[in-house]
């Protein structure tokens, strides 16, 4: 990996920006999981008319909202063990049912966070070594999801490349990732190849190019 | 006549020795047996391979076993709690980290009769790969790691040989039973309880209210009396006092 001393870059999607970009791609009907972090902020920026059932790995199909104070069940919880709700007409099943849910390939959509994303679709986001591994869901949701995508800040906090010719933080799962979304832009992994889809407002190509350690194709004309 | 209630859970836990290995029903403190974890630390019982999905985030349940050094090898997906890992990474216990559907899916297959099945879940990683620390010495050096799995192509994918889980004892928790020892759960607490108590050889079921026969309708029932040996009430109030971890003062 090269060492980059590009300066931050002007522009790009906020947090709140990348959700509400990748919330735009979400089909009416999907079965969607969404993991920690930026993902949990996606259900607010689901466009209206679009109804999307959200998963949770402890056995909720039709999670909504978070409990509002004082209205919380500890026996309503999502993954993260917060307090949750159910949208009408949601499902409960056990732990193995939710996973036969998952590694059956009966979800549409498993939006993660990433430490690092390969070029072919390597992910690695559960463990960074000398830390406190803890796996949870994330290599079932990987292995049987229709498709992954990852969400991240396109640079770690040095300012290195997250889209690398390899990971190297240990695998969550091999060729499996098939969007990836940015504060900088959206790539597609098609056949194990990478493509640039699309930069965001105020991005420039040269400016992804500068921040991306893997080759990829740039297909920006693309109606995606 | 079928009575699975037993009125006393220390009398009825008094089975279980130092040593066993124990299914665990729960997602973190929703839908855990706080009250028959308790009595098993009530009855000194040691050297324990606990079988959970995540330890919890506080020193009740789980958490009060581990802060009272009880547990041996923890098999979990997600066990969070800081004070546990201090405790891998000095030696003291073992951690053996499943992804967490391959975790349920090897309790139930143990008690579904099935040995062993493929999965593509883990398949490339380092928890299929011999690479991962199951322990470590008081030096901080590695002495052993979690077997490499057996490996095989389904359909141009790997997907690697993960074995059914068998307990000797299985806790878990529900909502209503029966004498029968039909259980039926709420919402999300559900998650782990089923699949632990089908792995268990022995299973208990800590429950909040106990119907009488006929009450819990059969469409209503959950999971079915065969995998239950014995009903036990939850303590009105479980005791939660924060136990202080070992190690620390």
């Amino acid at each position: 990996m090269t060492q980059l001393t590009t300066p931050a870059v002007t522009g790009g999607r906020s947090r709140d920006g990348i959700a509400e970009r990748l919330a735009r791609d979400l089909r009416d009907g999907y079965v969607v999981n969404l993991g920690v972090g930026i993902p949990l902020l996606i259900p607010q920026y689901i466009p209206a008319g679009i109804e999307v059932i959200l998963h949770a790995e402890n056995g909720v199909l039709g999670l909504g909202p978070p409990a509002p104070p004082g209205q919380e069940d500890p026996d309503l919880t999502d993954a993260g063990k917060q307090p949750a709700t159910l949208i009408a007409g949601a499902a409960i099943v056990d732990s193995a049912m939710s996973f036969a849910i998952v590694r059956g390939g009966h979800l549409d959509i498993t939006v993660l966070g990433a430490l690092q994303v390969s070029a072919s679709g390597d992910l690695a986001n559960w463990y960074v070594p000398g830390r406190n591994p803890a796996v949870g869901g994330a290599m079932d949701l990987v292995a049987g999801a229709r498709e992954v995508w990852a969400v991240m800040e396109h640079v770690d906090r040095g300012g290195q490349p997250k889209i690398v010719e390899r990971c190297t933080f240990p695998l969550t799962g091999r060729k499996v990732v098939t969007r990836v979304y940015t504060d900088l832009a959206v790539f597609h992994i098609v056949a194990g190849r990478l493509r640039l889809t699309e930069c965001a407002p105020g991005v420039g190509p040269q400016a992804v190019r500068e921040r991306t350690a893997a080759p990829y194709i740039e297909d920006l004309d693309t109606d995606n | 006549m079928i009575d699975k209630f037993s009125p006393d859970p220390a009398t009825a836990l008094a089975v279980i020795p130092s040593g066993s290995c124990l299914a665990v029903g729960g997602f973190g403190s929703s839908g855990r047996p706080d009250t028959l974890l308790d009595v098993l630390c009530d009855l000194d019982r040691r050297d324990l391979h606990v079988i959970v999905n995540n330890v919890g985030s506080d020193f009740t349940g789980i958490g009060r076993l581990l802060a009272e050094g009880r547990i041996r090898r923890l098999t979990a997906s997600f066990p969070v709690l800081p004070e546990f890992y201090d405790e891998y990474f000095a030696g003291r216990v073992e951690l053996e980290l499943i992804p967490q559907g391959t975790l349920a899916e090897r309790l139930r297959a143990g008690g579904a009769g099935i040995a062993a099945f493929y999965t593509p879940s883990a398949a490339g990683t380092m928890l299929a790969d011999g690479t991962f620390p199951l322990g470590y010495d008081a030096d901080g050096k590695v002495t052993a790691r979690m077997p490499a799995r057996e490996r095989r192509e389904f359909g141009g994918r790997e997907h690697v040989l993960e074995f059914g889980i068998v307990a000797d004892f299985a806790l878990v928790k529900a909502h209503v039973a029966d004498r029968r020892g039909n259980l039926r759960f709420r919402l999300s607490a559900r998650n782990f309880n089923p699949p632990a108590a089908m792995s268990g050889r022995h299973t208990f079921a800590e429950v909040e209210h106990l119907v009488g026969i006929g009450e819990l309708q059969p469409d209503d029932v959950h999971l079915p009396g065969v995998f239950v040996d014995e009903v036990l009430l939850a303590a009105a109030v479980s005791p939660r006092q924060p136990a202080t971890p070992r190690g620390s003062s």
